[in-house]
């Protein structure tokens, strides 16, 4: 397990809905492909690093943005 | 030259818009949502950032609910096509474009039941007529915001409440309105908008959206147009998800930066002093052709009743005479003829020889106004 994780959502417009709220409250955050290894909806998915994804998924689900899982990578 | 066909497209554009469009060309034209690279997540954040503009604009609060569309006519096919079905009722009125029209009378071939309430010769749209058109209930209105042949605005808040309370979507065509008249559809109870971008939004052709208001569920709407969407790539069902369900294929992300720098020059500018400038434009146009004889008028003839369209015939003269002479002779570019509207002329009394539009835009001048009449004067006395 690397110390980064990714969120993968279903659609485009719901990643960059993602970003740019985590961008704004300060998260360390960066846009990359959807690993292989994970079986996602969408071809972009949103890196952090992974002592973060507890707020990451917080802020997701505060703001009612529709993500498809958090993994470890 | 004096450009007097805003209402078919605006034009200049305001150099911002053009720079916009550069830059993606220049620097930014990654396919949205496609490869995941720099460049490609750059256009998806121009398309969701655009979105954002588009909702706040019409403030809708969702801007996964604003689908892009090719124009207007594309949105409104869109709701026509996918969601009614045979055995459905439709409600609309006398004054539609045939951006509405020809899709429901292909629908009322297989079944859809369309209903036409029918406008005063003026354009204007009776309230209690609508209202016993939705006795019987409907599934759907659709309405202009106001008519491309003589600009006359219909009362979409108005309406809004009897569609509702008949259990039926308010869908409004706002070809002509969208970025010179406000709206606000949460205030008006839209529940579904079309609107085009080349227009009162000062972007380019090719680019247009639709926004899906809460009311709608979507799952009732099949799509126009199915394909790739750069999302659920390893099933070859289309995605339910907003907004990709209605947008496969790449998208035309070019206009969409020029869409976007065409609104935010609106929003810059206000509503008010463009509605200001162009009611102002209007109302000496209106005043100026009143006067001259042989020149009759349509419409309501009161520009705070309209948009920025004058609708006129020269008594003895066709109007294609007319447009030629004012192109050729005064170098004034006006749209003569049915305007894609066969209804709406048949309800003002123009039908089938149509009119000669003046349609003034955000960049017409107050003086360029006065010599549009100086110069209609002489054709008509010639």
């Amino acid at each position: 397990m690397s110390e980064y994780g990714v969120a993968l959502f279903y659609t485009t417009s719901s990643v960059m809905a993602a970003e740019k709220l985590l961008l704004k409250e300060g998260f360390t955050i960066k846009l990359v492909p959807t690993p292989r290894q994970f079986s996602s909806d969408c071809g972009i998915s949103l890196r952090f690093p992974w002592e973060t994804n507890q707020d990451v998924e917080a802020v997701l689900q505060r703001e009612h943005i529709e993500y498809e899982s958090i993994r470890q990578l | 030259m004096i450009y007097l066909d805003n209402a078919a497209t605006s034009w200049p554009k305001p150099p911002e818009v053009v720079e916009a469009m550069t830059q993606v060309l220049k620097y930014a034209g990654g396919n949205p949502g496609r490869s995941g690279h720099t460049l490609s997540i750059e256009g998806a954040r121009l398309m969701y950032n655009t979105r954002e503009t588009i909702a706040r604009f019409f403030n809708s609060d969702n801007p996964q609910r604003v689908i892009f569309t090719a124009n207007v006519t594309h949105a409104i096919n869109i709701v026509l096509r996918g969601m009614l079905k045979p055995g459905d009722r439709v409600v609309t009125t006398s004054m539609e474009h045939n951006a509405v029209m020809r899709p429901l009378r292909y629908l009322e071939k297989s079944g859809v039941e369309v209903d036409v309430v029918s406008c005063s010769t003026t354009g204007e749209l009776d309230i209690p007529a609508m209202a016993e058109a939705l006795a019987t209930g409907a599934r759907l209105v659709i309405i202009n915001h106001a008519s491309n042949v003589t600009g006359t605005i219909l009362p979409v808040g108005e309406i809004a409440p009897i569609v509702h309370q008949a259990d039926a979507l308010l869908m409004i065509d706002a070809a002509q309105t969208a970025g010179v008249l406000p709206i606000d559809m949460d205030k008006m109870g839209i529940d579904l908008l079309a609107f085009t971008g080349h227009k009162g939004l000062l972007g380019p052709p090719g680019i247009g959206g639709l926004v899906i208001g809460n009311r709608v569920d979507a799952r009732q709407i099949e799509p126009l147009i199915l394909g790739g969407t750069g999302s659920q790539s390893e099933k070859e069902i289309q995605p339910e998800y907003l907004p990709d369900k209605f947008e496969s294929g790449t998208p035309n992300i070019v206009g969409i930066a020029g869409l976007q720098a065409g609104i935010n020059w609106v929003m810059e500018r206000g509503i008010d002093a463009i509605r200001d400038h162009e009611t102002e434009l209007t109302k000496n146009l209106l005043n100026g052709l009143m006067e001259i004889c042989g020149i009759k008028l349509y419409g309501t003839c009161n520009p705070e009743l309209s948009t920025a369209i004058v609708s006129i015939t020269v008594d003895g003269r066709l109007v294609s005479e007319v447009g030629l002479a004012l192109d050729e002779e005064f170098g004034i570019l006006s749209r003569v003829g049915l305007h894609c509207a066969p209804s709406a002329h048949r309800t003002i009394g123009s039908f089938p020889d149509g009119t000669v539009r003046l349609a003034p835009g955000m960049f017409t001048s107050v003086d360029e106004i006065h010599r549009v009449i100086k110069a209609v004067k002489e054709v008509a006395q010639s």
